[in-house]
């Protein structure tokens, strides 16, 4: 059978072959050495035929609870925002999905305008003066803000919150070995980074407090008390924030943030099982060129026709090599365009709708789960969408979890996992697509798994 | 000359609006602030765009016919591998058991996504003639660093301080930038005369601080290294290990493995190789795979079957280098990735690579009489060709990659590697026909022509674009990266 996807026929092959001056096939791999060369098939997965491998696909993903079948109250991340309709559709147009990095800006003006247009969404969400055209995800980004920091300011010592996801922590502690920094964690108290224990910590060594807001917790930072510390010992300050709660939160750049980051999956971009998503990285004017990754550009034709071009290219990897800001290439562009759609759909007022409508479904949970027999929010600091629950002493949040999956739920993330002495403790996450009744459901369930 | 295209911003009107959201069905009494302190609110709102529903699809419709990708046209991007990315890859994707998934579900909820993993991992490892394959790294790059990091992990393990990367002058800027992250020196070496590895620089920069040679076999020259028993026992006998740039794998699967040419560490780019679709850059997958040796260094988490046959994450032992990347990678690319190697199977991605192949032999032979062919004999899936026969005529390389434009061809891959004057690197893929290379091919010739009688022609394209030639140098000295509408 002729493959579907390969149009060269036997006709086409001897042809070719008679051009190139060949007899066999043979003949085109004879640089290859002998003794390298693979003989037979290789043990791998067989082939199937179309209506074969959907059928495959099918059974792979009907072996998955997901988002349809179950109400999530999952979120540590990854959240189930509604993703509007139309963002599927504009993804869809395979002049965007089949492009590659916009290397001729005359053929690539569409995807180098979506780029624009997302730097200047992620620059007005962030209240930051320049953005990039995307990173590979919230916790690669949080890993080269700290980079670029301490390259920025000389410096070697990152301080830390406890209440950054533990994930983008873990992925700094690996940058950071490789790039010979020291990573000193601060601890919190009541649910958000404890101010005199960081106060203590920051020195003159100090390259960048590293916070995240609303943090791991659900928590808001009070940025603007966190400012001052850093920046009076002329160190950075990065903050890890969530785009959708930018809608309703003052913006990092406005509390005095030096690079903002974070991952713009809750911006219509599908969970994906935890990726694909989107890193953002934005900055302060000075710290433009140091910025790792694609920056589009505004520029003008020979016609003085306005149009976009990839910029700043001097920092980059295939112009400076080893002495580029980073070694990024690829980056995450059709979910920067997932994420720009998601912006135009929702406007200014849809962006503030969405998010009042998180923090009300959410503190209504919070009350309605917190009078569980034995249940208490655990933190009384202000929270955007996500809040984390004390359940009776001795719960064990994976079994419960185990429980809700069968009775249609996904639980909260069980925070034992990265904080042992909030074993027991459940990090609940609401979004606006929960109903009233779902989370009083919930509630009975849940109470009933205890 | 058409119009400019408005901004988004450009569009806005006070009072429309394109969204609907849930209800909010749980009491409202209350003010924000009363939930929220004041001072954490924004001050100002948010300033972005009011457009209507029709007004975003007629905005992204209108971007896309401003952009060119493989399903407009044949796209022979050199180190790219530009080839036809399926369409059921897209569908299965977006599954909602593939695609509305959260990675912190109870393991026992997302077997299906973990059986898939796994025998993806297992199928990478048959491929590359690894022994286990970690799916984490989100591209290419992201994929050399994670082989670089353990690659570093491995000598440090056994008390040795290494801190060189051997890299060719025609390598990937990735590969020393991936070096510099990963903490450790570059050291080039020269290639030579026909474009391959200079064994005696090799022997000359090999020592006791030697790290890792990093390898793309075939090269960027489209040259498969013919020495590469002898590359990798230098290396070894050094105590260095190899790492494989699997960029250009399109051209070997089923024919030989980097495993078996003695390469201890690979990455992948399934967003060439595997089909998934390059997204106007990005998103990838860049899974590693790597010899036993290695297999303690594995970045976390893998998938592993247990002895009832579930699925489990697996966070490794304390010589992992730890995690490179939130979650379990790029899934919804591996999903793709997965429904291709199911749709070829292994004796179906051999013949993907022996078509890559010849496809590009037959566009280096007919291309030879009109453009100087630096590197003569076969060549894998690309090939490379110097345009410098042209400067007599006032035309540069780039005035043919812009003159392309203006056919409806996306240009080959210019100026690079840096080591051919005038470089073109051309890569057609195997999904290309014969016809729609004739059709390039003539198209070369027909410029050359142009080039010898009306080169303005040429140096002044492209001539059919929305656009014309951009003033690079502007944008980089006055960037304005962002339309300050807000």
């Amino acid at each position: 059978m002729k493959h579907r996807y390969l149009p060269m026929t036997e006709q086409d092959r001897q042809e070719m072959m008679e051009a190139v001056g060949i007899q066999s096939m043979e003949e085109l791999f004879i640089d290859i050495p002998q003794s390298v060369r693979y003989q037979g098939t290789m043990p791998m997965s067989e082939a199937l035929d179309e209506y074969a491998l959907l059928r495959h696909m099918k059974e792979l993903a009907d072996k998955n609870a997901n988002f349809d079948t179950h109400a999530s109250f999952l979120g540590a991340g990854i959240y189930d925002h509604h993703i509007p309709v139309v963002i599927n559709h504009v993804i869809s147009r395979s002049e965007f999905y089949t492009a590659y990095t916009p290397y001729q800006p005359e053929i690539s003006q569409g995807e180098l305008q979506a780029i624009f247009e997302f730097q200047s969404y992620i620059c007005e969400l962030t209240g930051m003066k320049v953005a990039n055209a995307s990173m590979y995800d919230g916790a690669t980004a949080f890993a080269e803000a700290a980079v670029l920091a301490a390259g920025a300011t000389k410096r070697k010592k990152l301080i830390v919150s406890r209440t950054v996801h533990p994930e983008a922590r873990q992925v700094l502690a690996t940058s950071a070995g490789a790039w010979g920094l020291e990573v000193v964690e601060i601890d919190y108290k009541d649910g958000v980074t404890d101010q005199a224990k960081l106060a203590e910590a920051i020195d003159g060594d100090t390259a960048a407090v590293l916070v995240q807001s609303p943090n791991f917790f659900g928590a808001i930072e009070d940025l603007g008390a966190i400012e001052p510390l850093i920046h009076s010992v002329k160190g950075l300050l990065v903050v890890s924030a969530n785009p959708l709660a930018l809608g309703v939160l003052e913006t990092p750049g406005k509390l005095g943030a030096d690079i903002v980051v974070g991952d713009a999956q809750p911006l219509g971009i599908p969970a994906s099982l935890g990726g694909p998503t989107c890193g953002f990285f934005a900055v302060a004017e000075p710290l433009m060129r140091r910025m790792p990754g694609r920056i589009v550009g505004q520029t003008v034709d020979r016609n003085g026709k306005r149009g976009f071009v990839l910029t700043l290219q001097a920092r980059e990897q295939h112009i400076r090599r080893e002495k580029a800001t980073s070694n990024i290439c690829s980056n995450q562009a059709l979910l920067a365009l997932c994420a720009s759609v998601y912006l135009s759909v929702m406007g200014k007022e849809g962006m503030r709708e969405v998010g009042e409508l998180n923090i009300r479904k959410s503190h209504y949970a919070a009350g309605k789960l917190g009078e569980l027999t034995g249940a208490a929010p655990a933190f009384t600091a202000p929270f955007f969408n996500e809040f984390v629950l004390k359940l009776p002493e001795g719960s064990n949040v994976s079994e419960i979890n185990s429980k809700l999956v069968k009775e249609g739920y996904l639980g909260g993330y069980d925070l034992g996992r990265d904080y042992p002495e909030l074993a027991g403790h459940m990090l609940v996450a609401v979004t606006e697509k929960r109903s009233k009744s779902e989370i009083d459901q919930f509630a009975t369930v849940l109470e009933g798994c205890l | 000359m058409k119009p400019e295209q408005s901004l988004i911003f450009e569009l806005s009107r006070p009072g429309r609006s394109a969204y609907s959201l849930p209800v909010c069905d749980v009491p409202e009494e209350e003010a924000i602030d009363s939930l929220i302190p004041a001072g954490l609110l924004r001050s100002e709102p948010v300033l972005l765009p009011e457009v209507s529903e029709v007004d975003v699809i007629r905005h992204y419709t209108a971007l896309s016919r401003r952009n060119f990708g493989v399903d407009n046209g044949f796209y022979p991007l050199g180190s790219c591998t530009m080839k036809y990315n399926p369409k059921i890859n897209e569908d299965v994707a977006r599954f909602p058991g593939l695609a509305k998934i959260h990675p912190y579900q109870p393991e026992e909820s997302i077997q299906g996504a973990l059986e898939l993993m796994y025998t993806l991992q297992k199928d990478l490892a048959a491929l590359t003639g690894m022994d286990a394959v970690s799916l984490q790294p989100a591209a290419g790059a992201h994929g050399e660093w994670t082989g670089l990091m353990m690659i570093r992990a491995y000598h440090e393990s056994r008390g040795e301080k290494r801190t060189k990367v051997i890299v060719p002058d025609s390598s990937h800027g990735t590969n020393p930038a991936s070096a510099a992250a990963a903490g450790l020196e570059t050291v080039t070496i020269p290639s030579n005369a026909k474009g391959m590895v200079d064994l005696e620089a090799l022997k000359a920069a090999v020592g006791s601080d030697t790290a890792a040679l990093m390898l793309t076999n075939p090269s960027t020259l489209g040259l498969f290294e013919t020495q590469i028993v002898e590359i990798a026992e230098i290396v070894h006998e050094a105590g260095g290990l190899l790492y494989y740039d699997g960029a250009n794998s399109n051209a070997i699967m089923g024919i030989t493995r980097p495993g078996d040419m003695g390469f201890d560490v690979v990455h992948l780019n399934l967003h060439k190789t595997m089909s998934t679709p390059h997204g106007g850059g990005g998103p990838g997958a860049g899974p590693v795979g790597v010899k036993s040796i290695l297999i303690p260094f594995l970045p976390q988490p893998t998938v592993v079957q247990n002895e009832d046959n579930s699925f489990s994450l697996n966070y490794g032992g304390p010589e992992s280098i730890g995690r490179v990347k939130a979650f379990y990678g790029n899934f919804g690319i591996l999903v793709r990735a997965y429904a291709y190697i199911r749709t070829y199977g292994p004796d179906g991605l051999r013949e993907v690579s022996e078509n890559a192949v010849l496809n590009a032999n037959y566009m280096m032979h007919r291309l030879a009489p009109y453009f100087e062919i630096p590197y003569p004999g076969v060549c894998k899936h690309e090939f490379v060709m110097s345009g410098r026969n042209l400067k007599q005529y006032g035309v540069r390389t780039l005035d043919v990659a812009k003159r392309l434009l203006d056919f409806g061809y996306h240009p080959p891959t210019v100026y690079f590697p840096l080591t051919v004057e005038e470089c073109m690197m051309i890569e057609p893929t195997e999904t290309e026909s014969k016809e729609t290379l004739d059709g390039f091919i003539e198209t070369m010739i027909r410029i050359v022509k142009e080039a010898q009688e009306t080169p303005e022609i040429v140096i002044n394209a492209p001539h059919t674009t929305e656009i014309s030639r951009l003033d690079e140098t502007q944008a980089a000295r006055k960037p304005v990266l962002n339309c300050s509408c807000g």
